[in-house]
């Protein structure tokens, strides 16, 4: 039969359009194949070589289900979040959270009973933000801590001790700001975003209290965050930097003298300058204040979605609590982490010398992990007062009010949907 | 004649009144169906949506069951950060309309007159409009005004002594704005100076004979005259585009602006806040959806308003 230009369009819509609406989930309602149900795991884009294969060789590792590992770039959080609406997300997805809104609006799973004679040997720091009301939903994998680099050369050189109250910082940024380099680095914002609470932590307070109310409302407070602003009119601030303070480029390309950076940051550092240089927690603000590093988990949680509940389950107990080799490797072989698990942080040899003991140490002695209770609306609320704070010069007091108005606002909605 | 519909009907009679004469309502169908089907799987129940999910507390789902009135609206309208966002923009528009309006006519009027490679002037200053704003902006943002040394601005101000400057981070003077306007006026200045081309090159050249036989002088006299006047209506539909790209502002400010931790509150315009909003970690659909509404019914009413005011569509004497 002959083929008329008409049907051959109206046929090619169609299939088009039919082809359109198929999508690969990377998950499927049946049981079929050999190794059980298909489960999808995500994970956010990790920098380190290798990582992506090593999670992919753990999935395929398991023989009770058929794990398919789906490694995605971008805004990860934007993107789960989005996911976890729809049937289409993953089973399995690791996490930077759950946050509580995710927990009350019950899109992820309880995971309590799979902590059962383990919990102990977890990291009580990077497990507590996981816990609501006693239950946890998510299995921390690794931790990640935040201190401040700095360059031991160029201190001494300047007669300088490593600052350990906030207000020598100010100054040793001062004094080792120079033409070609400023004196210290907190993010190309100033520090709003990358220090978050930090500040208040190192005057002695929180954000949150274990009661659930506002934790900074203090002078204390105000007087941490101001002397930031000290350090942005100084000119001591390394700003507009190519690449953002949790990369090491900065620091390693000699921008800037200190800088503030994750623990992941530690071998590019350590491959540039050897053994010139040291890390700092944030140091104590004010007569009250004590050393801060901020410290988080990214985690393994089961999406509440999921046609395979108990399997999923099944698997991340079987990864993150059973393997304790897999373990091990993920969190050393590739990147730079702490392992979640207390046994293995201290077996481990990378964290035991240098500069990576005295960070795992204060990770340990100072460490403090964003409440479950600071949502993000707070987080908002706070870092745009905190970079009115340091950039515009704001009052810091007037600033602080407003932010505990607003967050005292937001404990009450997250407290009344709980009860 | 017999009726359609009557005794004698041949089989397929309805079908075929459907179909309408020579089967025009069918292909009218054929060719409009899919775009409008398009049209209201993907805009229009979104859009209803969106404005039913305004009246829900709506955390992290998209099928809220608590009921919360005008809560979300109240609230929102409260919110300092979305009023200022508001603002940033008003102020946004207000410098990038004009700007922009000016500069690619005098770019078209220029382009116009040259007698050589005028072909190849248009291609320049069109080539900017083929280049996507994201890539746009991460060079504005990395390589020309990043705010170390060897940024290209601070090199060449590096030249006259002057000290390096923080373009994006500094506030006090606000020079993130001279970064944002100038990757926006890069980008699109080209496109409208096409649009303004295209309007020029259809004036008739005896108009401006008999310009010159009445004496006017050539230059702003013809201009104000002649060239303006024939030009209305390339110069309201630019007015209109230019009004309603800026609303659309979103994805320069975002890659200049945005690092992992969010988004700094000032020149934050409003679609920017309203993604960290609903669709950031904090997932606050209800509230995002009434920023929504809010915002596309300012955008109603202003676009509305300029149509008439410049009398969009009206048949031209």
């Amino acid at each position: 039969m002959t083929i008329s230009r008409r049907t051959l369009l109206a046929s090619g819509a169609a299939l088009g359009l039919l082809t359109a609406c198929g999508s690969n989930t990377g998950r499927d309602g049946g049981g079929s194949g050999g190794k059980g149900p298909k489960l999808s795991q995500w994970y956010h884009q990790y920098g380190e070589p290798g990582t992506e294969e090593a999670v992919k060789r753990y999935a395929a590792a398991y023989d009770k289900a058929d794990v398919s590992v789906q490694w995605r770039p971008g805004n990860y959080d934007e993107q789960t979040a989005a996911a976890l609406l729809t049937e289409s997300g993953p089973d399995v997805f690791e996490v930077n959270g759950p946050t509580l809104d995710q927990i009350q609006g019950g899109q992820v799973v309880d995971l309590t009973d799979l902590f059962d004679g383990v919990k102990d040997d977890f990291n009580p720091v990077a497990l507590a933000p996981k816990t609501h009301d006693g239950r946890i939903w998510s299995i921390p994998q690794v931790v990640d801590m935040q201190v401040l680099y700095y360059r031991k050369s160029l201190l001494s050189d300047a007669g300088r001790r490593p600052p350990t109250t906030l207000d020598e910082l100010v100054d040793t940024a001062k004094e080792l700001t120079r033409d070609k380099a400023k004196g210290l680095f907190l993010g190309n914002d100033g520090g709003a975003g990358a220090l978050g609470g930090t500040p208040l932590y190192a005057a002695g307070l929180t954000l949150v209290t274990d009661d659930g109310r506002v934790g900074f409302d203090d002078p204390a407070a105000a007087r941490a965050l101001a002397a930031l602003r000290t350090l942005y009119e100084d000119k001591s601030l390394l700003l507009g930097a190519p690449s953002d303070w949790s990369d090491p480029s900065a620091f390693v390309q000699e921008l800037t003298a200190m800088q503030w950076s994750g623990l992941w940051a530690l071998p590019a550092v350590r491959k540039a300058f050897g053994d010139d240089f040291g890390v700092l927690p944030f140091p104590a603000a004010g007569s009250g204040g004590k050393p801060s590093v901020p410290v988080g988990a990214y985690g393994a949680a089961v999406s509440a979605r999921t046609r395979h509940k108990k399997e999923a389950k099944d698997f991340v107990k079987w990864l993150w609590i059973d393997r304790t080799d897999h373990q091990r490797d993920f969190a050393l072989s590739y990147g730079f982490h702490i392992p979640a698990r207390l046994s293995l942080a201290k077996k481990a040899d990378a964290l035991t010398e240098g500069a990576a003991a005295d960070a795992v140490r204060y990770s340990t002695e100072h460490g403090y992990a964003e409440p479950l209770l600071w949502t993000p609306a707070s987080r908002v609320a706070y870092q745009d007062a905190l970079s009115r704070i340091i950039k515009s010069g704001a009052n810091p007091e007037s600033e602080l009010k407003s932010v505990v108005r607003k967050v005292s606002a937001e404990l009450e909605r997250v407290k009344k949907k709980s009860s | 004649m017999t009726t359609p519909g009557a005794a004698g009907a041949p089989p397929g009679g309805r079908w075929r009144r459907l179909a309408g004469p020579q089967n025009r309502t069918l292909w009218f169908w054929a060719f409009v169906g899919p775009f409008a089907l398009g049209l209201i799987v993907f805009t229009y129940v979104p859009l209803g949506w969106s404005v039913y999910l305004s009246f829900f507390d709506a955390h992290n789902t998209v099928s809220p069951t608590d009921f919360v009135g005008f809560d979300n609206y109240t609230s929102m309208l409260r919110n300092d950060a979305f009023t200022d966002s508001l603002w940033t923009f008003v102020v946004f528009t207000a410098f990038i309309v004009p700007t922009t309006f000016v500069l690619s006519l005098s770019l078209a009027l220029m382009v116009n007159r040259m007698r050589r490679a005028q072909a190849f002037l248009r291609s320049v200053f069109f080539l900017p409009a083929a280049c996507s704003y994201v890539v746009a902006a991460l060079i504005w943002k990395m390589s020309l005004f990043n705010g170390v040394r060897f940024g290209l601005a601070n090199t060449v101000l590096g030249w006259f002594g002057a000290e390096q400057t923080a373009w994006l981070s500094t506030t006090d003077p606000p020079w993130y704005w001279l970064v944002i306007v100038t990757v926006r006026l890069w980008l699109q200045a080209g496109f409208y100076m096409i649009l303004f081309l295209a309007g020029l090159q259809r004036i008739s050249p005896t108009l401006y004979e008999a310009a010159a036989v009445d004496g006017a002088r050539p230059g702003w006299q013809v201009l104000r005259h002649i060239t303006l006047p024939q030009l209305r209506a390339t110069s309201v539909a630019v007015a209109l585009l230019l009004v309603i790209n800026a609303f659309q502002a979103f994805d320069e400010f975002y890659n200049l602006l945005s690092d992992s931790r969010g988004y700094p509150p000032y020149a934050r315009p409003p679609l920017v806040y309203l993604y960290y909003t609903a669709l950031g970690q904090g997932q606050n659909l209800g509230l995002g959806s009434a920023g929504a509404v809010l915002l596309a019914l300012i955008i109603a009413v202003v676009t509305v308003g300029q149509a008439r005011w410049f009398g969009l569509g009206r048949k031209e004497d």
